[in-house]
């Protein structure tokens, strides 16, 4: 069990590295790749989590925090290469 | 040493190496030096790292609770699947809103294509 805690631990570290790439990051492109990695780091704790607490009720929360990550992290890209989001469609 | 010994060393393993892997992705976001080899390190050591954890965590419910997750079975898939994604549509957006590359970087096989875009722009 002190295993797990280890590597809670760990993956807290981890979280401490990234945020210090979010707070630094020369360009916006750094901030966002950081802010997706703690996305998943934080998928991973809820993991970490849920073994040590030994419940299952949690487990869905891995899966929606994966999908969150990508959906911003997609839309945050269109937005630094394009200037809008969602494109407004100029034909009619 | 019998199985539930077994079963227990192989999922603190795989937890282990899965956290291991991703603070040597937070050590490349902190060393390396511009976006692409940032971008390079967390995307593919953070998958990974979490693809061990998820499947840790999977048989931790499975074989000692006896309790199959297909959350967490689709929770993987879908990692693998969109974090590179990820990585890719966020390096592509920075190489064309004008970040350089480390300075010693040998070739730059877009940089043509990148002229002419911002030609095309103008």
């Amino acid at each position: 069990m002190v295993m797990f805690n280890v590597a809670l631990v760990l993956l807290s570290l981890a979280v401490i590295c990234f945020l210090y790439r979010v707070v630094k990051g020369p360009t916006v492109a750094d901030r966002v790749i950081a802010l997706d990695a703690i996305g998943i780091c934080l998928a991973g704790m809820v993991a970490v989590l849920s073994i040590i607490l030994e419940t299952s009720v949690f487990l869905e929360i891995i899966l929606l925090i994966g999908i969150l990550a990508f959906l911003g992290t997609a839309a945050f890209a269109k937005f630094l290469q394009k200037g809008v989001v969602i494109e407004r469609d100029g034909n009619h | 040493m019998n199985v539930t010994e077994i079963i227990d060393g192989v999922i603190m393993l795989l937890v282990m190496v899965g956290a291991l892997l991703t603070l040597i992705s937070a050590i490349g976001a902190l060393r390396l030096p511009d976006v692409y080899t940032r971008s390079h390190a967390i995307s593919k050591s953070t998958t990974l790292g979490m693809i061990f954890i998820l499947m840790g965590t999977l048989f931790y419910f499975w074989l000692k609770h006896d309790h199959f997750n297909s959350r967490l079975l689709l929770a993987i898939v879908f990692l693998f699947l969109t974090s590179p994604v990820s990585a890719h549509l966020i390096s592509r957006a920075a190489y064309y809103s004008g970040v350089r590359p480390w300075e010693g970087t040998v070739r730059d096989d877009l940089a043509e294509r990148r002229e002419n875009r911002t030609k095309s722009a103008k």
